[in-house]
């Protein structure tokens, strides 16, 4: 399996992305934002950071990246691509995902672990896991609250593609466990065609029991399994 | 030809900072303080551009359709 980290000017969770993939067997690549192609690759993966110094919007400036055209092109080829954090930003901004992520509703920059509840496993990210598993996995962003209008959000919700939604230890949402105003609780959401997956919270930090939790490796698993199917089918 | 491109969160999108702001003013003795809503505006210079091709770079860099709306105003 071969797996490709992009790297924006600004990005820094990259190299965690590359050192978790790596453990879970993925052949590894940065590829520089600057190369025009991502060809070849099973997984792109598009890390955390700051892309452009998130000047304009959080990755507004990146989507005009060289390398975008041909994230593009390979994600509407059917290639897995999961944008995490500043990554998600950068697919919406694409148009790769619907929707927008914008200033949390405290203004604040929110750095710690949260409970995701998945609600939905019918995808290549989480098919690992169960349908009400609740996660542990730390956010952190100031600009994470997803938002989209009305016809979007009813189309998400009907073709079941918000994979995860932020919520309290026995998986409940609401006000009380949103930690940044996002619309519904929404942490995750896919494509139509369910190979894109962006995300707010950082399951590459959530790998490693030293790290406070391991329950990211469940969209690692998820992965790796369906890569493996897709292969020996 | 120079140019003007004010950028504002939609109406429907809840704006912390214009809430923020708003919240400081009445702090500040204003109690009538309503509401504020923050933006940007982006001064542009450009040479050899339609007005058209502004109004793309309006709407396809400069906002987020999705959430924000611009104006543009040409100044010269």
């Amino acid at each position: 399996m071969k797996a490709a980290v992009i790297r924006f000017p600004g990005s820094n969770c990259d190299q965690d992305c590359h050192l978790v993939l790596k453990e879970f067997g993925f052949a590894t690549d940065y590829v520089w934002h600057k190369e025009d192609s991502v060809a070849g690759y099973d997984l792109i993966v598009l890390p955390g950071g700051f892309s452009y110094g998130d000047y304009l919007r959080c990755g507004a400036i990146a989507r005009f990246s060289p390398v975008m055209k041909s994230v593009i092109e390979q994600a509407k080829r059917g290639v897995l691509v999961m944008g995490i954090c500043n990554g998600f930003q950068i697919l919406c901004e694409s148009g790769l995902l619907p929707g927008a992520l914008i200033r949390n509703r405290d203004l604040h920059f929110i750095c710690e672990h949260v409970r995701l509840r998945v609600d939905n496993t019918s995808n290549p990210f989480l098919s690992a896991a169960q349908v009400g598993q609740v996660l542990n996995v730390p956010i952190a962003h100031g600009e994470g609250s997803y938002t989209a209008d009305a016809a979007t959000l009813a189309s998400l919700n009907a073709e079941g593609r918000v994979l995860v939604r932020y919520c309290d230890i026995n998986g409940k949402t609401g006000d009380a466990t949103n930690p940044n105003g996002a619309l519904e609780n929404i942490a995750g959401i896919c494509n139509a065609t369910r190979n894109v997956f962006g995300l707010m919270p950082h399951p590459e930090r959530a790998c490693d029991a030293h790290l406070g939790s391991t329950d990211g490796r469940v969209f690692f698993q998820s992965i790796l399994a369906t890569l493996g199917k897709a292969q020996a089918a | 030809m120079k140019a003007k491109v004010i950028v504002m969160p939609k109406r429907s999108i809840l704006d912390p900072q214009g809430v923020a702001v708003r919240d400081a003013m009445r702090h500040h003795g204003l109690p009538g303080a309503q509401s504020a809503r923050v933006g940007k505006m982006i001064e542009l210079e450009v040479g050899g551009a339609t007005e058209a091709q502004l109004h793309e770079i309006a709407r396809d860099l400069l906002s987020n359709p999705v959430v924000e709306d611009y104006e543009l105003v040409i100044e010269k």
